[in-house]
């Protein structure tokens, strides 16, 4: 699944990358011995399916910064990237959904240095627009006569479901467990499931054709999402900055516009 | 009784002929490749339809289009014999014959019962579960004969009924096959290529060329008086065309001029040789021969232990799209002659010796 | 006993040049099958095998396959008996609608199943608010889904077999007063079955590995619409072993079918 970076309409991406370098921001990429060189070449980043569009505009925004450089994504859920990375597949940069999949791939030697915390992201209930299914909140779950969904608990988010799920006392009656969240979604969205239970920032990627009903703080987890650099990384520099910039105040704008919460 | 008038157009044969046959009568359509035979069998059994004309059995209209009636194969009171046979080969022979009861109805017990009776008439009791791939020739012929009599159809057609087999069963099943026609009551038309088959098993032949009737009537008939070269050729003799010139003179396409022994009986004339009453000689000859002429040699042709001789003259040149007049010599005459292609020679034949009869 | 033995000539003995590509063949499709058995865990495989999600996945695999397989008859050969022997309107275009699910990706096709009947579909919806019928998120959702997929295989082959049959075999029959329905059953069938054999091969194939038009139509859930190529890839993302192990399920299920299947049943 690997999707080239699209060019996107960028100016306001544009705008924030002007201030942040006439700022001198130090996010910005510098070579390891501290002088600046300008960057060049191509690096591939394996991220969750969660952080798709985010990462896309992030991506636009660095190669506007860095015209030399290419990034391309590789999309999908956390698990099946693992074993990628496990298996030798090329990768420069790993974020992950849930730290368990970052943990794998730190035994087994392929980070470099530690991974670091880039965003945080809880669940939300999703619902179509106008809610025709009537729900009202996690009990509903357990409704036997509504379509419910879950993610598979195989990848991050059903995982967290059934922990979300378990805390607020409900015992879920669902209709399919889907195996990546963004077919949950499409589901909900198209009315083929009365609900799902989904990130946040999933509801807010749906945009008009999905709604999101909140879930009590007290029950909601609260999933770090994890990145790092790889070790076996073409472009170690390169896989650095990008990282870096995803970790500064602009990197972090972009993704909490999208939903998540800032590390 | 079977009436068929049959047009029609397939491909690029166009066909146009009419035949009856009576009860009990064997019919034989004679005729070569291409000429429509086959198309002819499967108009009447209903597999292709007519664009004009009828079929009709015992007054049944069977294929009319005039009328729009078109009674389709499977209700049709007929059974066919195919060239090829066409034992369905994953059942047993008598599972073949019991096909066509089962069709109409019987049981399965029954119909085989009936069917071993049949197999048994034709001396294929001990086959009677063997599988099609597993019988010869004959015997497969036998169970084909067998399967289309079983269920006791009004009008029997054969397709080349022999044509499958080689040359020595051939003539074992000819025999066979007609000892088995004589037995069935109904009509029965066979279409061959092979003149011996129409010979044998048919009481009456029509002789089919390119789509259209040329000759029809006894088989001694159409033998000994053949009216189209191809039927000529097929009895052995020379055929030539002509008017008659006088009482007992015919004036040849060719542009030469025969004497015949009686009056002719009519004014359109074929007159029909046997190329061993063509006598050839050197030089002009004597001798009580009213018909002599100057013929060259074209084409020499050793046949057994006689040799054809091709001439080429007034006599046996032009109409009917023939080539030339066929002498048998022996090859001793050949050598005493010297003949060889280009010689030029003289032929006679006796009036008495040339057969003349109405075109 | 028929000519096969002591075969000479024409058969049995291969153009010398066509050895070496075969075998290349042979062994690209063998590799991966032996690199999945040194990698299987021996050991653990009986307690795996006894697993539920093991046994509700094989047991839905194979009814849904076998279902798929025997609707694919019912109704694929008598399309593949239209196409190839009457002459319709619109013959080209029906032609090539049975041929489309074997050309789009499955996912999409699974989308667009869901598009013609699931609750709010062209034909699901209406039917849904009427009856509370609903085909995805059940078994015969998945039946459905391996239908679509797998049914054209079924078509293209038996439609094959139909055209290459000796019609004059028919003639015979029709010349004996066997009607249409007693040759199609007594003489046509028999005659096409090494095609019919082959065709419900391929189609219960295709329906056991279906994979993405099942999940985008039936959904995923143990017990009722995961099946064994589901469990396969979501096992691959927590637990590789099991995994493989649910593979060599798959591939030994599959193997205990194809393997009995006599070479005469497909020879014409």
């Amino acid at each position: 699944m690997l999707m080239p970076v699209r060019r996107l309409p960028a100016l306001v991406v544009c705008a924030a990358l002007v201030g942040a370098v006439a700022c001198g921001d130090d996010d910005t990429a510098d070579a390891a011995d501290g002088t600046t060189t300008d960057l060049a070449g191509t690096i591939t980043v394996f991220a969750a399916s969660s952080l798709t569009d985010a990462f896309e505009e992030a991506a636009e925004a660095f190669e506007q910064a860095y015209p030399d450089v290419t990034v391309e994504l590789n999309v999908a859920g956390s698990s099946a990237l693992r074993e990628q990375i496990l298996a030798g597949a090329p990768a420069d940069v790993f974020a992950a959904a849930n730290p368990s999949n970052m943990d794998q791939v730190a035994e087994a030697g392929e980070v470099d240095g530690d991974a670091e915390v880039l965003v945080h992201n809880s669940l939300e209930i999703a619902v179509a627009a106008g809610n025709p299914g009537g729900v009202e909140g996690l009990e509903d779950f357990a409704d036997d006569s509504l379509l419910i969904g879950l993610c598979a608990i195989e990848v991050p988010c059903g995982d967290f479901g059934r922990e979300v799920l378990a805390d607020a006392g409900v015992t879920p009656a669902p209709d399919t467990e889907e195996p990546d969240v963004r077919s949950l979604l499409t589901k909900v969205a198209s009315g083929d499931l009365d609900a799902g239970l989904v990130y946040a920032t999933d509801v807010e990627s749906a945009g008009d054709a999905v709604e999101g009903i909140a879930i009590p703080d007290d029950v909601n987890v609260v999933a770090d999402y994890p990145i790092a650099a790889l070790a076996g990384a073409g472009e170690p520099e390169i896989a650095a900055a990008f990282v870096d910039y995803l970790l500064s105040d602009d990197g972090q704008a972009i993704l909490t516009s999208y939903g998540f919460a800032p590390a | 009784m079977l009436h068929a008038d049959v047009a029609l157009r397939l491909g690029a044969l166009d066909l146009a002929a009419e035949v009856e046959v009576a009860d009990g009568e064997v019919v034989a359509v004679l005729g070569p490749n291409g000429a429509g035979k086959s198309t002819f069998l499967r108009a009447v059994a209903g597999l292709v339809s007519l664009d004009g004309g009828s079929i009709t059995v015992d007054g049944q209209v069977l294929d009319a289009p005039d009328e729009g009636t078109f009674v389709p194969t499977h209700r049709r009171p007929i059974g066919v014999v195919f060239q090829d046979h066409l034992l369905f080969p994953r059942l047993s022979a008598l599972d073949n014959v019991a096909f066509g009861l089962q069709a109409r109805g019987m049981r399965k017990a029954e119909a085989r019962g009936q069917a071993a009776g049949w197999l048994d008439r034709m001396g294929l009791a001990d086959h009677a579960g063997a599988k099609p791939a597993a019988l010869s020739g004959g015997q497969s012929q036998r169970v084909a004969l067998a399967r289309a009599l079983a269920t006791e159809p009004r009008v029997l057609l054969l397709d080349e009924p022999l044509a499958a087999l080689d040359a020595r069963t051939r003539l074992h099943m000819r025999a066979e096959l007609r000892r088995h026609l004589a037995t069935f009551p109904g009509a029965r038309l066979l279409v061959t290529h092979d003149p011996i088959d129409a010979l044998v098993l048919a009481d009456r032949l029509v002789v089919l060329e390119s789509g259209r009737v040329t000759q029809e009537g006894t088989t001694d008939d159409v033998v000994r008086h053949p009216r189209s070269r191809y039927v000529a050729e097929l009895v052995g003799v020379n055929l030539l065309h002509g008017t008659a010139a006088g009482d007992r003179r015919v004036r040849l396409a060719g542009g030469g001029e025969l004497i015949v022994a009686d009056p002719v009986p009519a004014t359109e004339l074929a007159v029909a040789v046997r190329p061993q009453a063509v006598t050839i000689h050197r030089d002009e000859p004597e001798g009580s021969a009213r018909n002599a002429w100057a013929a060259t040699v074209t084409d020499l042709e050793a046949r057994d232990d006689r040799v054809r001789v091709q001439l080429a003259g007034p006599v046996g040149t032009g109409g009917d799209g023939d080539a030339g007049l066929v002498a048998e010599v022996t090859p001793a005459a050949v050598t005493a002659l010297g003949l060889a292609p280009g010689t030029a020679v003289w032929a006679t034949v006796k009036a008495v010796d040339l057969a003349v009869y109405e075109r | 006993m028929s000519g096969r033995r002591g075969a000479t000539g024409q058969r049995g003995r291969p153009p010398w040049a066509l050895v070496p590509l075969a075998a290349l063949t042979v062994t690209f499709l063998l590799v991966p099958f032996v690199a999945l058995l040194q990698r299987a865990p021996w050991s653990g495989l009986a307690d795996l095998l006894r697993d539920p999600v093991v046994t509700d996945a094989l047991r839905l695999s194979l009814i849904s396959a076998c279902t798929a397989t025997v609707i694919s008859l019912v109704g694929g050969i008598p399309l593949a008996w239209m196409l190839a022997r009457t002459d319709f309107p619109g013959r080209s275009l029906v032609r090539a609608l049975v041929v489309l699910p074997m050309v789009l990706p499955p996912v999409v096709g699974g989308a667009a199943l869901l598009f013609a009947f699931g609750r709010r579909g062209l034909v699901g919806g209406p039917v849904y608010d009427g009856t509370g019928f609903l085909l995805p998120y059940s078994l015969w959702g998945v039946v459905a889904a391996n239908t679509f997929v797998a049914l054209p295989f079924l078509v293209v082959t038996v439609e094959a077999g139909l055209r290459s049959a000796n019609l004059r075999y028919e003639d015979a029959a029709a010349t004996l007063g066997a009607g249409r329905w007693m040759i199609f059953r007594r003489i046509t069938l028999p005659m096409t079955l090494p095609s019919v054999v082959a065709g419900a091969v391929l189609c219960w194939a295709r329906a056991l590995g279906e994979f993405g038009a099942t999940v985008t139509f039936a959904g995923n859930l143990q017990g009722r619409t995961q099946t064994m190529p589901l469990a396969v890839f979501l096992a691959l993302e927590s637990d590789r072993e099991a995994a493989i192990a649910l593979s060599l399920v798959l591939v030994a299920v599959s193997l205990a079918v194809l393997l009995p299947l006599r070479d005469r049943w497909l020879a014409a």
